[in-house]
């Protein structure tokens, strides 16, 4: 397991120090941050009960996760009723098989995708793609990172590490063979470019496949928002709909939802309301014009019932807004692919190691500095920097981290509970420190210290320490 | 690291009619364990400072972040200890950070205090998250004359400090301070002021690697009128050394 342990850490730290050497992104990264952040605060400036409907959102999450069984089989029966289909899956590898055989059986060739991080995190898209499938994003961020060959970095903003130069060449290169030969590089043009491709796989699709941000138990509904529309095109007008969701989406009622759609969207883009709010009940009923013939739900589990009733049951409060992701200084300077996963920011950082082992991501608690801004932006306010560090009590208590880390930690606290002897040895040190670093300020280089001097000097410590010029002032006087 | 922040703490204090002690059984708050994970060692590190502070009436810690581990972090850690939750409850509920307890607590009146400067202030995460921390050294500094303060852009942005963090992730902690730095410049300050020494050693350090002039002081400096020497990362003046 350490051999694991030790690749994964040099893993990430490649894949970060990579992040940020990456120009391209680095200017995509600038250029989304600061957009996201005002937008939130403005939205949530003109809504003065705000946290009082975090509070309700947070209250509404906690009831349903601990009467999460009973809402489960309400909401089934609610959807047999309207006359769909409940599948229950265990694991990701469950769910593609479901998804799959529901495919095959409608011998499928073209399969239209709402936005889905649930999808994602199955990986589906291979799975359906080895059984002959075309599988074809709809949503344009994804669509961008399908085209690419990519995964999304972002939960709502798939393609937010990709600018508008890139886009230009992918979809250049991917068009032209469709008839699309002019290069267009200005964003109504590339939109308009996008909408036109699709058009033509969503009337030919056979099958849809949407997640969900919500499936409403009372009236089993599930609810989408989008700003594009993509879903409803993806839901409605293929023969077969399926709809993916993780087992914590769950709102009791259609009150509970209204709550939690007023928090979603203002902290996720800051609009009051997406675009488009959808809820889908079931296939076609007699006498209406349009729907899908067949209507079917894949609930997946894939470790998050394992979390219910533990010390990180919060996290299954999350409603997939990527608030935390827009408000961290670590997403802000790396994007999503270097967490190495579906799930990135701090909400990834919480759940990653959750779902995929611990042992299997042990940087992610870790690279966060605790600022707690995170949680201060939650709309169901899940305390995420507070569950890091429990991952890193975790850490500490398995022995996970690692052993020479350990050891020096041990010593300092050692030396730590002994004041006078501290005092007494970090006394030559901070003397060595101020002799080398005071004609500058500062030390260019100090070894122990990682490579904190490779982007700043280390400020040069006082000669004495404050204890010590304390006891003399004191003998003094 | 910094004496001086403590010196200055001390004749705030002081001015306000407070006696002040040191005790000299104290080394750190722990929260280098206590961030590590390591809930053990920053229990037996807690445990020392609870004793260490038993006798006091108040105790008043120049740093958002130490504040915030006596106030916050201790209860939670003895939560389930008979013996010891009471204690770290005590000692919670009589700390203070410096700035709150001169406003909240003192109610101070600075006398014939002036820095001549235009100050951005840092906002350290876990002073303004978990202690509220932000008006305070604000109403303070409108108390020294021939200061003037801007704010940042984005004012409640990390530095990228973090503790060990930017020991365990240099490139990430310096990408982010160096965030912080270009924010501070656009303020046309020439002085960065803040509550949290970590913060402003890694500020400093930024700001020195830059090869910026602004100078970096911990409030209390100013406050106590105690910036005659250099400032944070600042070279000694020939006469001094």
């Amino acid at each position: 397991m350490s051999v694991s342990t030790a690749s994964h850490r040099v893993e990430f730290q490649d894949r970060a120090k990579q992040a940020l050497q990456d120009v391209s992104l680095q200017r995509a990264l600038a250029k989304a941050r600061g957009g996201f952040v005002d937008h939130r605060q403005e939205a949530i400036d003109a809504l003065p009960e705000f946290d009082a409907i975090r509070d309700a959102a947070r209250d509404i999450k906690n009831h349903v996760l601990a009467n999460l069984d009973g809402y489960l089989e309400l909401y089934e029966q609610q959807v047999i009723e309207n006359g769909g289909q409940v599948h229950w899956a265990r694991d990701a590898e469950e769910a593609c098989q479901i998804i799959a055989g529901i495919c095959k059986e409608a011998q499928a060739k073209t399969v239209t995708k709402g936005k889905s991080m649930v999808s994602e995190e199955m990986h589906l898209n291979p799975v359906l793609e080895a059984a002959g499938m075309t599988v074809v994003e709809t949503d344009l961020g994804e669509y961008i990172v399908q085209l690419a060959g990519e995964t999304p970095s972002h939960i709502i903003a798939p393609a937010v590490h990709k600018t508008r130069e890139q886009i230009t060449d992918l979809f250049h290169e991917h068009h032209s063979p469709l008839g699309y030969t002019d290069r267009v590089t200005q964003r109504e043009a590339l939109v308009n470019e996008a909408r036109s491709v699709l058009r033509e796989r969503f009337v030919t699709a056979d099958v849809g496949i949407t997640g969900a941000n919500f499936l409403v138990a009372e009236t089993g509904a599930n609810v989408i928002v989008t700003n594009e529309g993509n879903g409803d095109l993806t839901s409605c007008l293929p023969r077969v709909h399926i709809v993916t969701a993780g087992i914590e989406k769950i709102v009791p009622s259609l009150d509970d939802l209204a709550v939690l759609l007023r928090v979603l969207a203002r902290s996720a883009t800051g609009q009051e309301f997406s675009a488009y709010t959808s809820l889908y009940s079931g296939p076609r009923r007699p006498g209406d014009m349009e729907g899908p013939e067949a209507y079917h739900v894949v609930l997946l589990d894939n470790g998050r019932s394992r979390l219910l009733g533990g010390q990180y049951q919060a996290m299954l409060r999350c409603i997939r807004c990527g608030a935390c992701l827009n408000h961290c200084p670590v997403y802000g300077s790396i994007g999503g692919h270097a967490y190495g996963w579906v799930y990135s920011g701090p909400m990834g950082s919480v759940l990653t190691p959750l779902l995929n082992g611990f042992d299997q991501s042990l940087d992610l608690p870790n690279a966060c500095t605790l600022n707690g801004r995170c949680k201060e932006v939650c709309p169901v306010r899940i305390p995420l920097s507070d569950l890091l560090l429990k991952h890193r009590v975790e850490q500490h208590e398995r022995r996970l981290s690692s052993g020479f880390g350990r050891f020096l930690l041990g010593a300092w606290a050692w030396l730590a509970c002994r004041p006078r002897l501290y005092q007494g040895v970090m006394a030559l040190p901070l003397r060595v420190m101020h002799m080398l670093g005071r004609r500058r300020g500062g030390l260019t280089w100090l070894p122990g210290v990682g490579g904190w001097t490779g982007s700043r000097d280390f400020p040069a410590p006082a000669r004495r320490s404050f204890m010590r010029q304390w006891q003399s002032r004191k003998v003094r006087s | 690291m910094r004496p001086q922040v403590a010196f200055a703490a001390v004749a705030l204090l002081e001015r306000a009619g407070c006696r002040v002690r040191v005790p000299r059984e104290q080394s750190c708050c722990g929260q280098p364990a206590l961030n590590s994970g390591d809930r053990a060692s920053t229990m037996n590190i807690a445990k020392g400072v609870i004793r260490a502070f038993s006798g006091d009436d108040y105790v008043v810690v120049p740093s958002g972040s130490c504040a915030d581990t006596l106030i916050n972090k201790y209860p939670d850690l003895f939560r389930h200890d008979v013996k010891w939750a009471g204690r770290a409850q005590d000692l919670a509920d009589k700390t203070f950070e410096l700035t709150t307890f001169l406003v909240e607590q003192l109610g101070v009146e600075l006398e014939q205090v002036s820095y001549p400067g235009v100050c951005a202030y840092h906002d350290s995460c876990s002073g303004l998250r978990e202690l509220a921390i932000h008006q305070q050294p604000r109403a303070l500094l409108q108390q020294v004359e021939g200061l003037s303060l801007r704010e940042l852009d984005d004012g409640s942005a990390c530095c990228g400090f973090g503790g060990l963090f930017s020991v365990k992730y240099p490139d990430l902690s310096g990408r982010i301070v160096s965030d912080k730095c270009d924010q501070i410049a656009q303020t046309e300050a020439d002085t960065v002021l803040g509550g949290d020494l970590g913060c402003l050693l890694n500020i400093a350090g930024r700001l020195r690697r830059e090869g910026s002039d602004l100078k970096v002081f911990h409030v209390a400096e100013v406050l106590a009128g105690m910036t005659d020497g250099p400032a944070i990362g600042e070279a000694e003046s020939e006469d001094m050394a």
